[in-house]
């Protein structure tokens, strides 16, 4: 049974549509938590390409600071602060519900909310990080939301710095998994679906280059699971 | 609690609490009432037991410092600053700790939001918020857990953490500014300072 179930979910998003197609936008999230009771957390372990990279570049050097805007895990606390490194851990997800509501209810196109959000989840100084953990939060965030968060992390990041991001490589989605990531080694992911939401954008290879412009470099890897992974060199 | 109104009693020889659970308030004391603390002489709070353990109940708010020799259980409210550094400071599921925190170990159930300080561990449990810099050995965060901030990883100093409570004893009352308290509670354990 839960190979039938594990199998399923990799046909899912990450791994292509299921068998027998996929009709309309939505349908993909649902497919997904297909035998998939509430609150239960299916996690699966995953090589990165990006995971590799990024520490590939941060793993010789200790006494890194290291943002990272996921949740909190264990994992990655452990993980990151035995290779030597500081972490600093900003709950971005959570501070922007806080924020906006968890379906958007306030316009994130608002200024005076965009400040009041940077304020909360990305308050730090000038050049204070050397490694940005981004994950795929950037997918949920309005393109003036975005574009404040970028000119953020352009800041607060120091040059020559990387950050590893997650994008979703269909652009057909209504709904896309949302997950928690947690390191296992330098090239292993486990990831958990924590649930679905509504992505604010979605961006294909050019659409990314154009976003990270600002940045010295951007470097993408397409995995089957149609996730590009994504490190940017500030 | 926290020998309030007991000014013109003798003073007595302390009695643990019958059981580690959260103080209630006091029957005689239904509205909790907003007096000036003062300062008492350390000596006066020493616990007869080593095993004993403070507790500060959720129908408590405290503002200031407290300095803790036993361990120290907050399910009540606490703005200012917490030290029990050779002990065990737990914030239980009702707590708020809205300040400093410096501890032997830390474990919180409840909300800080304040930098922490745990020489030896600190443990975030599940449905716990954290916001603020953490320095500890070990730190231990369940899934589902709240945390924002830096960790730092340092190595326990033992020689460091021994002398430490000397000389939190023998700071001076007016060595740190602190709010005005507002109200206080005593379990035996933890001195506050205003």
């Amino acid at each position: 049974m839960l190979p039938d179930k594990l199998k399923s979910l990799l046909r899912g998003p990450r791994g292509g549509p299921p068998p027998g197609g996929i009709d309309k936008p939505g349908a993909l999230g649902r497919a997904l938590f297909a035998g998939k009771s509430a609150g239960e957390t299916i996690a699966l372990e995953r090589s990165s390409r990006g995971l590799e990279e990024f520490f590939r570049d941060i793993r010789d050097t200790s006494g890194l600071t290291i943002l990272d805007l996921g949740v909190a895990t264990q994992q990655n606390v452990s993980f990151i602060t035995n290779l030597g490194h500081r972490l600093c851990a900003a709950d971005f997800l959570q501070i922007l519900n806080d924020t906006f509501g968890l379906d958007d209810t306030v316009d994130q196109s608002n200024p005076g909310q965009i400040d009041y959000f940077l304020k909360q989840a990305l308050d730090f100084p000038e050049g204070h990080f050397d490694a940005v953990l981004i994950w795929d939060v950037l997918e949920y965030l309005a393109p003036a939301m975005l574009a404040a968060v970028l000119e953020r992390l352009h800041q607060i990041v120091r040059p020559k710095g990387y950050m590893l991001a997650f994008f979703h490589a269909d652009d057909k989605l209504e709904l896309v998994p949302f997950y928690t990531f947690r390191i296992q080694n330098l090239t292993t992911l486990n990831v958990a679906q924590q649930g679905r939401r509504r992505p604010a954008q979605l961006f294909n290879n050019r659409s990314l280059e154009k976003l990270f412009g600002k940045f010295e470099s951007v470097k993408f890897f397409l995995t089957r699971e149609r996730l590009r992974e994504v490190i940017i060199k500030a | 609690m926290w020998n309030k109104r007991r000014d013109e009693e003798p003073p007595k020889p302390y009695a643990p609490p019958p059981s580690p659970a959260p103080v209630a308030p006091s029957p005689i004391q239904p509205k909790k009432e907003i007096t000036p603390v003062s300062s008492m002489p350390m000596g006066k709070f020493e616990p007869q037991s080593p095993a004993g353990s403070a507790s500060i109940g959720k129908a408590v708010k405290v503002v200031g410092q407290i300095y803790s020799k036993e361990d120290l259980y907050v399910d009540g409210e606490i703005e200012g600053t917490v030290e029990a550094l050779e002990h065990k400071l737990t914030i239980g599921p009702n707590g708020v700790v809205h300040a400093g925190v410096k501890a032997r170990e830390v474990v919180a159930l409840g909300t800080i939001q304040g930098n922490v300080e745990a020489h030896d561990k600190l443990e975030i449990r599940k449905d716990a918020r954290l916001v603020g810099d953490i320095r500890t050995a070990r730190i231990i965060i369940e899934d589902g857990a709240y945390f924002k901030g830096s960790i730092d990883i340092v190595k326990p100093e033992p020689a460091k953490a021994a002398a430490k409570p000397l000389q939190a004893a023998a700071a001076p009352v007016s060595a740190a500014p602190a709010p005005p308290a507002v109200a206080h509670a005593s379990a035996g354990g933890p001195e506050i300072k205003r």
